[in-house]
């Protein structure tokens, strides 16, 4: 691999790009999304179609004093925004986005990955403590308690897809499915697969929903009940970034189910692939999400965190190993 | 979870709940002691909008207090206007003609359908969905529209007179009341129950949620659907029939369970039931004025009166004291939510927050009627 300074630039600057501009108009595409759902029109005033919107909300953000409220930790409240963006869009450098796009090629990207979305969570944790605000700390215990219990599942249901492939390399986990849509992990027919890897896919999609603290798991936000969670006593650019970060696990959790369980750049029908598969996968994904956020009520937190130890937890060790053995066997 | 919990109450911590919260409604504060995020005490505290609007009926005549009324429970206004206007008839004697009364029903029971509309759209709210929150104010908002032709205005009516109402019916009326409840008849059990009761998440979050017992319900004097769904079978409809309610054909819908399943499910019947009188009442609408004869200065005879709707919410007091003067001498109000809240504190204990908060809502409750 080519380790020249101006590559090093170009992926820096693209990653930026793509982050800050998914970031910001993820919004748009919910709250247009949203509208639609709900028979409205949404943003429509900035721009074409409210496009300009994000640009907009941006700048009101920008222009709001930050403030810090007295009794609060002031650095940790500072820095805990940050520190909820440091990580998602750290994640970016290990997605390959096509064969060739890719920033690092890591022997360890799955892992990578993992570690860098548990910090998201301690970020929360920060925020919410340092806030000394009593929904705020409610807010960030059912957060760490809800991570906690969804990270289990989810690395379980990993676990299968890299017993199948053999690599904790998401690049070569995406060759690995290349070919069309039979060969994608989630629809694999060789091997007696066919048996197990789409209910990996099921687990893995819940745990991530539960993991990017959207609805219908936004314990932590939790707006009819906790305020505003976490973020009560943000404002200005502090909300923003917590916002910007939400948004940006979505795109990880989106590139991650579909570089592990949809073929990553693949073609479905043998066509030429590229990175335009890949984003249109990561696209049906992040509108799935806000589909369902739109579609359901919140549930509770003791039923989400039953959930994980009671179903999730045992289904997706009982999967494992039958996944483990079903290779044993073929 | 009605697994009962162990709380302690030595380790507690006092949230304020409102009065802003996006989860009262209004201006209600709930002092809660929690243990972690279990309830170990509720207080309801009032007071954050009270207008005295019982001590402002004293100083103007009766007609200037009909717009007071739709002022305190502003989602089921015209049943309040029904009320002051039929203890004022009662207290002055006045005549009502027969199709003024059934313009107050088919009225009274638009605005009826408007408010469980709106209270379910609320609930879902409490419980985290946003979407049909949109899609019952679309099926409210033709109500409105329909009430707004007749009445003048969109929420806080003052449609009632004494003597009749303010404005007859017309034809276009009454095809556009039966094509709305044609409409809401077609989206009841295909949008409202197959998209929302019958989630799996919600029917998780409000069964077994919210248990009231028939003698707590007794012990606090909670009537409406708070009641019905505890398996009291109490309607002033029914039980203590007033304006022309005895000629319609309905049933009052009662369900034991108690929880909070149990009152989604009595008011969501009850939009048909106001939907079947509705249609009763246009088909036997009869002809003739629909304002009698009232004396222009109104100076009921001294004495005590007392009349009771059921409203929305439940059973609604009026009790008027008149001295022969053209003011009344003091007006006091039972109104329904007060009732109903006071139960929230003893329920709520040993309760989850998002527990609590989904039976609050589920007690549809009104805080400027609570406060007045």
């Amino acid at each position: 691999m080519e380790t020249s300074i101006w590559r090093a630039l170009l992926y820096l600057v693209g990653l930026l790009a793509f982050a800050g501009v998914n970031a910001a108009w993820l919004g748009w595409c919910e709250r247009k999304g949203a509208a639609r759902i709900q028979r409205r029109i949404g943003p429509c005033e900035a721009g074409f179609a409210g496009l300009l919107q994000p640009i907009a909300d941006g700048i009101k953000l920008m222009s709001k004093q930050l403030l810090v409220p007295q009794g609060v930790d002031g650095i940790i409240f500072r820095v805990a925004p940050i520190l909820m963006m440091i990580p998602a869009i750290t994640s970016m450098v290990a997605i390959p986005f096509s064969e060739n796009i890719g920033a690092r090629n890591l022997e360890l990207s799955v892992l990578l990955l993992f570690a860098l979305a548990s910090l998201g969570m301690i970020a929360i944790l920060l925020g919410g403590w340092a806030s000394g605000n009593k929904y705020a700390i409610i807010s960030a215990a059912r957060s760490v308690s809800q991570n906690l219990a969804y990270e289990i599942p989810m690395l379980l249901t990993v676990i299968t897809v890299v017993l199948m492939s053999g690599s904790l390399n998401l690049h070569d986990i995406a060759i690995s499915q290349q070919g069309g849509f039979w060969h994608w992990n989630i629809f694999r027919v060789e091997n007696g697969h066919f048996l197990t890897m789409w209910i990996s896919f099921i687990i893995f999609f819940i745990c991530s929903v539960a993991e990017t603290n959207r609805a219908p798991f936004d314990m932590a936000e939790a707006e009819s009940e906790l305020v505003a969670g976490f973020m009560t006593e943000y404002g200005s650019m502090g909300f923003g970034l917590f916002m910007m970060g939400e948004y940006l696990n979505i795109v990880v959790g989106a590139c991650l189910t579909a570089t592990l369980f949809l073929g990553g750049w693949d073609c479905p029908f043998g066509l030429t692939p590229g990175i335009w598969w890949f984003l249109l996968k990561i696209y049906v994904l992040i509108f799935t999400f806000i589909w369902i956020r739109w579609t359901y009520p919140r549930t509770q937190i003791y039923r989400l965190l039953n959930l994980s130890w009671k179903i999730l937890i045992p289904f997706s060790l009982a999967n494992l190993m039958v996944t483990a053995a079903l290779i044993k066997v073929f | 979870m009605n697994v009962p919990v162990h709380l302690r109450h030595d380790e507690t911590f006092v949230l304020n709940l409102g009065p802003q919260h996006p989860a009262t409604h209004g201006v209600l504060r709930v002092k809660l002691t929690m243990d972690g995020e279990y309830i170990v005490k509720a207080e309801p505290v009032l007071g954050y909008i009270h207008r005295m609007h019982e001590k402002l009926a004293e100083g103007g005549t009766f007609a200037q207090f009909m717009p007071n009324t739709a002022r305190m429970d502003y989602l089921h206004a015209l049943a309040f206007n029904h009320g002051w206007a039929l203890v004022v008839e009662k207290a002055a004697g006045i005549e009502v003609p027969e199709r003024a009364e059934y313009i107050r029903v088919i009225t009274v029971e638009l605005n009826r359908i408007a408010s469980h509309l709106l209270w379910w759209a609320a609930f879902l709210l409490d419980l985290g969905g946003f979407t049909p929150l949109l899609y019952a104010f679309d099926d409210r908002e033709q109500i409105i529209d329909l009430l707004e032709r007749i009445t003048g205005s969109r929420l806080t009516y003052c449609y009632m007179r004494f003597g009749g109402v303010y404005n007859d019916i017309d034809e276009e009326f009454i095809a556009g009341t039966r094509a709305c409840i044609k409409r809401i008849r077609g989206r009841l059990p295909r949008l409202y129950h197959d998209l929302v009761t019958h989630n799996i998440i919600l029917i998780k979050r409000i069964k077994d949620i919210g248990f009231i017992t028939a003698e707590q319900c007794r012990r606090y004097g909670a009537t409406g659907p708070v009641a019905r769904g505890s398996g009291i079978s109490y309607d002033i409809r029914k039980n203590e029939p007033y304006s022309v309610y005895p000629e319609f054909d309905f049933d009052v819908p009662v369900f034991d369970e108690g929880d909070s399943m149990a009152r989604y499910m009595v008011r969501m019947h009850e939009i048909e039931q106001s939907m079947r009188i509705i249609e009763q009442a246009l088909d036997k609408l009869p002809d003739g004025p629909v304002m009698g004869k009232a004396p222009k200065v109104l100076k009921p005879e001294a004495g005590y009166y007392y009349s009771a709707v059921e409203t929305a919410r439940g059973s609604l007091g009026y009790r008027l004291v008149c001295n022969g003067d053209k003011n009344p001498y003091k007006l006091k109000l039972r109104s329904p939510t007060f009732s109903n809240l006071s139960l929230f504190g003893e329920v709520a204990e040993g309760m989850l927050l998002a527990d609590a908060l989904a039976f609050m809502g589920s007690l549809d409750l009104v805080i400027p009627e609570i406060d007045r």
